[in-house]
């Protein structure tokens, strides 16, 4: 992977909750911390009673502590609007919570963006076998519900569509018929062919790929001109330095405009708790990224921040079998992704929309 | 004065016959039976009901964005009061406003239905939480509770100075009244915004939706108060003119012929051309993919509506002050329809990545949305019959003998 000027992975990081301190950025003039006291001062009133409650709950070191930690969450700021001082009793909280509940150490990282990096990520449309190895990947890094007993406790990200490959037929040439008044409509009319968006995903054979299909997988565009951002009426959901589009789950009211606005389905409300077996539960997890949700609030594919920001593949990328994804820094010529733009034909979903994704199909 | 006020109100309001207690009793069990689904909903979540992240939006949403209608209707009453100097409906403009306060009420609950995190409502309202610019939502949010304040100021303060018996400083009443007016209009345009909007549900993505929401608005807004005054005048000494309610026949009669207009334009516009932005309609007429809970509803409303017009265009029946309320009654049921449920179900149908799924309310949210309604009914019985009184000065300063006459 190509992410440039990116040294900042803490091999001790993952683990070790132990130690609080984290590289907050790389940016060093965003990095110094401002807690002077005119500063702490200025900050609200019930801001400040949140962190105090915060930092009395944790000094408690118990698991009594556990509810009085949730309750602080519930008055904790937007994550952006919070100084590095907030941002870290937050994922202290967030910790010691996720621990309590899943019984094992969990990390919550609160990397920033790294400067110079703008993530892309392109996809390989013809190698693609659709084989949805990408999908469980996704749902085992990302800690997304898993529920069997109701429709709504399984949420998946990517959408593996697929489409049925084209043939057109001799023998349907003289079906032509008169359609509605008289019209006519030729044989091989609503014959699929190509690349539409009106596959399905419900598709279950024996082997992939079939020879009659054509795989199309789809999740959030990370668009540069988000739509579901813009709609956002408590502007929980934004786009980071990087070019990722995140969620402050803490902050998220589930009013679902961003839903309705999202022209490629990307997002997913959780219309209960999650199920996430502790078993299951992926313990390293980013603060914007794979970190548990809860009920009530949209969530949705973030390029797995827990590891790119540490300059790992998304787990999509990392796992699928035939090489289709590809992932990289856009900012750096060498970057896969950058060659592919350079040399391949590319192509957006819906480019029509002016979304301006980040996302990249491509052909051989 | 103001504690006399509020008292000799609440002593008013209070009393009444059985069937004011028995009304008043029978709307309360389904408020009680409202709470109860609101635990359910925000205990186990949005999972009991039907919504799902293919169809996120339903019933509650629905009847949100009818009630904006309803609540800008009451414009209807307070326009030909001042701006025509009508005499009957001046006299009847602040039940209108009255009307508005319990919509936008009613509006309000079905937001707090509707949301993933209700608990998190604050974040909308600075100074602790943000409030977004860009967002329709917000713009909803605050056009709506500016329409509330504006008719709680003119309304009860004209009922105060009716009250005590001054007159009405017209310096500063008259400018607040013409802006609501205005407001009105905002309100139902900026929650028609909230949905065309979005290139991604091409089914509400076009530039007719803020006029054909202000003509339904007009239609059901009207429909609703004529039933309503009939009923005033029915069973309270106060009797509403027929110049009034002759005059709302009108405008419901004309705006719901342009609400058909405006449908069946969009009707011949998109299944003409039949693209695939198109499915959505198509699938709320005929049904598609096999799918067709929703087309009885729509036929139904389109039944309703254009029987509806029909009727109120017969001198006969639309003069006819008990044949009347039939047809406003299918007025207001085949908008509440065509404008609820049939609007924004189909938006989401087919998703944007062409799966098409179908929705049906839960009994969950046929409770919770029962329970909003008889709510809204329970309080605008109050906020009526208090304005009553005061307008038939049953309610007067210094007159301590609040005599009783039972409203409904």
């Amino acid at each position: 992977m190509t992410l440039s000027n990116t040294s900042l992975a803490d091999p001790t990081r993952e683990q070790s909750s132990e130690c609080p301190v984290q590289p907050a950025s790389a940016d060093p003039s965003t990095a110094v911390l401002k807690t002077s006291r005119r500063d702490f001062l200025k900050t609200g009133g019930m801001l400040s009673m949140s962190s105090l409650m915060g930092t009395a709950a944790l000094m408690t070191q118990s698991d009594d502590a556990h509810a009085a930690v949730e309750w602080a969450e519930h008055f904790q700021k937007n994550y952006r609007l919070m100084t590095d001082k907030e941002k870290d009793e937050a994922r202290l909280r967030l910790e010691k919570r996720y621990s309590f509940e899943y019984g094992k150490q969990v990390s919550v990282d609160t990397t920033e963006a790294q400067p110079g990096v703008l993530m892309g990520y392109a996809l390989n449309i013809r190698k693609c076998i659709g084989c949805r190895r990408c999908v469980h990947a996704c749902v085992a890094e990302n800690n997304q519900s898993r529920g069997k007993q109701r429709a709504g406790e399984k949420i998946e990200w990517i959408q593996v569509l697929r489409m049925e490959r084209g043939k057109f037929d001799q023998e349907k040439m003289n079906h032509g018929y008169p359609e509605g008044l008289g019209i006519q409509v030729g044989g091989n009319a609503y014959t699929p062919a190509g690349q539409v968006l009106e596959g399905q995903y419900h598709y279950n054979p024996e082997k992939v790929p079939e020879e009659d299909a054509n795989y199309m997988p789809i999740a959030c565009m990370q668009c540069e001109k988000p739509p579901c951002v813009k709609v956002c009426p408590v502007r929980t959901t934004y786009r980071e330095p990087d070019g990722v589009v995140v969620i402050d789950y803490n902050w998220c009211i589930g009013c679902r405009m961003c839903m309705g606005a999202c022209p490629y389905w990307a997002r997913r409300i959780n219309v209960t708790n999650p199920v996430l077996p502790k078993e299951e539960m992926n313990p390293v997890t980013h603060y914007l990224g794979n970190r548990p949700r809860m009920r009530g609030v949209v969530e949705k594919c973030h390029w797995c921040l827990q590891r790119s920001r540490h300059n790992r593949y998304p787990a999509c990328v990392e796992v699928c079998p035939v090489g289709a994804r590809k992932f990289g820094n856009l900012l750096d010529p060498e970057s896969e992704v950058s060659l592919i733009l350079q040399r391949k034909n590319v192509f957006r979903l819906k480019a029509e929309l002016n979304t301006f994704p980040k996302f990249f199909y491509f052909y051989d | 004065m103001l504690t006399s006020f509020v008292s000799d109100y609440v002593r008013y309001v209070l009393k009444g016959g059985t069937k004011f207690y028995a009304w008043m009793g029978s709307l309360a069990v389904l408020i009680l039976g409202m709470l109860y689904v609101f635990y359910l909903q925000n205990t186990d979540g949005l999972i009991v009901t039907g919504m799902t992240s293919q169809i996120h939006d339903g019933l509650y949403f629905a009847n949100l964005v009818f009630l904006v209608g309803v609540a800008a209707g009451a414009v209807t009453i307070v326009f030909p009061a001042y701006a025509y100097h009508h005499e009957g409906m001046h006299k009847v403009a602040v039940l209108g406003e009255m009307l508005a306060i319990t919509a936008v009420i009613m509006v309000m609950m079905f937001v707090f239905a509707h949301m993933g995190r209700p608990d998190r409502l604050w974040h909308m309202v600075p100074p602790w939480g943000i409030y977004s610019f860009s967002s329709m939502l917000g713009w909803d949010v605050m056009v709506l509770n500016g329409y509330l304040i504006l008719n709680i100021v003119c309304g009860f303060y004209y009922l105060w100075c009716k009250y005590t018996g001054n007159p009405l400083n017209k310096k500063w009443f008259m400018p607040v009244v013409w802006i609501a007016i205005v407001w009105a209009l905002s309100i139902h345009t900026v929650t028609a915004f909230l949905i065309s909007t979005m290139p991604a549900r091409p089914m509400w993505f076009h530039s007719m939706m803020p006029i054909r929401f202000i003509t339904t608005a007009f239609a059901a807004g009207p429909a609703l108060i004529i039933l309503i005054f009939l009923i005033v005048r029915k069973n309270t000494k106060f009797w509403v003119d027929d110049s009034a309610i002759k005059l709302l026949t009108t405008i419901v009669t004309w705006c719901l012929g342009i609400a058909i207009f405006l449908t069946l334009s969009e009707v011949v516009v998109e299944l003409y051309a039949r693209t695939e932005h198109a499915n959505g309609l198509y699938y709320l007429m005929f049904g598609l993919h096999g799918l067709t809970k929703l087309v009885p509803w729509f036929w139904s409303a389109i039944v309703l509506m254009i029987g509806a017009f029909i009727l109120f265009l017969i001198p006969s029946f639309r003069n006819d002050f008990t044949k009347l309320p039939i047809a406003c009654a299918m007025a207001f049921a085949g908008i509440w329809i065509e404008k609820g449920m049939g609007l924004i179900v189909p938006g989401f149908i087919p998703t944007p990545i062409g799966e098409v799924t179908e929705y049906y309310p839960s009994f969950v949210e046929v409770m919770m949305t029962l329970g909003i309604w008889a709510f809204g009914f329970f309080i605008l019985t109050i906020l009526l019959k208090g304005a009553i009184g005061i307008l038939l000065g049953d309610i007067k300063f210094g007159d301590s003998k609040t005599v009783a006459a039972a409203a409904k």
